[in-house]
């Protein structure tokens, strides 16, 4: 089975002109072990709104491309987010759920998706135009880099394994964090200007 | 329906006034008329929600993105969406302007409305959210600018309560 932290490793460098929206806990510290950027908000509570602020974004820069990095548990506590992208369908949105059947960040207990509930198939029945489910780094990596070079809604499943960091927190602020990625977003809208 | 259009064009006009170019909305019998008119509007990007707190999320990303916004949902709504709004806005000081109906108050005939509407205000107050109601015409537009300057500044949210009064014309 494939790791998440390899997942993000593998499309880093694709992430850098992506606006990025991560969960809370131990996705968050796995990207930012592989260095933190100004255009990644990790959204550190609030479970399932990551994607709505993605959304949020999408709708009101339809000229940047936005990631948002999702988890089973935390779309599963907002599956109607699935409903709301598709009907709006915002062109300039990636929706990645890395799948690891479990709530890791909280000590690992078993999500739905362990016991067969289908991700990319309640996606597509929401109405998300393309979605797939990819079990290797590659397969990831391709379909990823794909949906980030093109045009269209896409939620990518993921399927890792539920292990990751140790510990969560990292030397970052919550409103460092905050303030910084919206003066980065300033900073596109000055530079496109 | 005794749904008060005058009234609704009239808050739907504070809020034009203040910017606001996003719109998140899960309706309710009062709000008919003010999501038609965002709805009708071209400058304005109505969101139609499957629940209220995406809207804390929503709101989030169109204030990174520089853009004003506001929420539209009913004291029920509000309490579906008090995680997001502490979670998320109160963590993150996001703005948000709350234009919240105000059911089960006095007046209500829906037996179903009368608990939240118990309970509305003393969460207001126990988040420590700073609310108004809003209840006449005469002070609804300047009221909303009043609000949307404090959420901007203070960076946190804020509600207002449209209230029978207001909404409602029997
Ligand atoms: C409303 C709410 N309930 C519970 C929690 C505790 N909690 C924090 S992270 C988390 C698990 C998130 O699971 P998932 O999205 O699958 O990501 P993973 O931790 O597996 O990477 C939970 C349950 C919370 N933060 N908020």
């Amino acid at each position: 089975m494939m790791l998440r932290i390899d997942c993000l490793r593998a499309i880093y460098s694709d992430l850098e002109k992506c606006l990025v929206v991560t969960i809370m806990g131990a996705l968050p510290a796995e990207l930012q072990s592989l260095g933190h950027r100004p255009n990644f908000f990790y959204l550190q509570h609030a479970m399932g709104l990551a994607s709505s602020t993605g959304l949020g974004l999408a709708l009101c820069l339809p000229h940047q491309k936005i990631v948002v990095l999702d988890g089973d548990g935390s779309l599963l506590m907002n599956l109607g987010t699935l409903s709301t992208l598709a009907r709006y369908k915002p062109r300039n949105f990636v929706h990645i759920v890395f799948d690891n059947e479990s709530l890791l960040s909280v000590g690992g207990f078993p999500t739905a998706t362990s016991t067969g509930t289908d991700l990319e198939g309640i996606a597509r029945a929401a109405g998300i135009p393309q979605t797939c489910s990819v079990r290797t780094v590659d397969d990831f990596a391709s379909a990823a880099r794909r949906a980030i070079s093109s045009e269209g809604l896409q939620t990518i499943v993921a399927k890792v394994e539920a292990t990751g960091p140790k510990a969560f927190i990292t030397d970052l602020g919550l409103l460092e964090n905050r303030f910084q990625f919206r003066r980065h977003i300033q900073s596109l809208a000055a530079k496109s200007r | 329906m005794p749904v008060s259009l005058e009234n609704s064009k009239l808050i739907y006009r504070g809020l034009k006034g203040c910017g606001i170019r996003l719109l998140s909305a899960l309706p309710e019998t009062w709000l008919v008329h003010l999501i038609q008119i965002a709805e009708d509007d071209p400058e304005m990007r109505l969101v139609r929600l499957a629940k209220e707190e995406e809207g804390v999320g929503l709101s989030a990303g169109a204030h990174f993105a520089g853009v004003k916004s506001a929420m539209l949902m009913q004291n029920h709504g509000f309490l579906a969406a008090i995680n997001g709004i502490v979670s998320f806005a109160h963590l993150y000081k996001i703005p948000l302007l709350m234009l919240v109906s105000y059911r089960g108050s006095f007046g209500e005939r829906d037996p179903w409305q009368t608990q939240g509407g118990n309970v509305t205000e003393p969460l207001l107050r126990a988040m420590n959210i700073p609310y108004s109601c809003l209840d006449a015409s005469a002070s609804v537009e300047k009221r909303i600018a009043q609000a949307h300057t404090l959420a901007e500044s203070s960076l946190q949210p804020v509600a207002l309560l449209l209230t029978r009064d207001l909404m409602w014309g029997e």
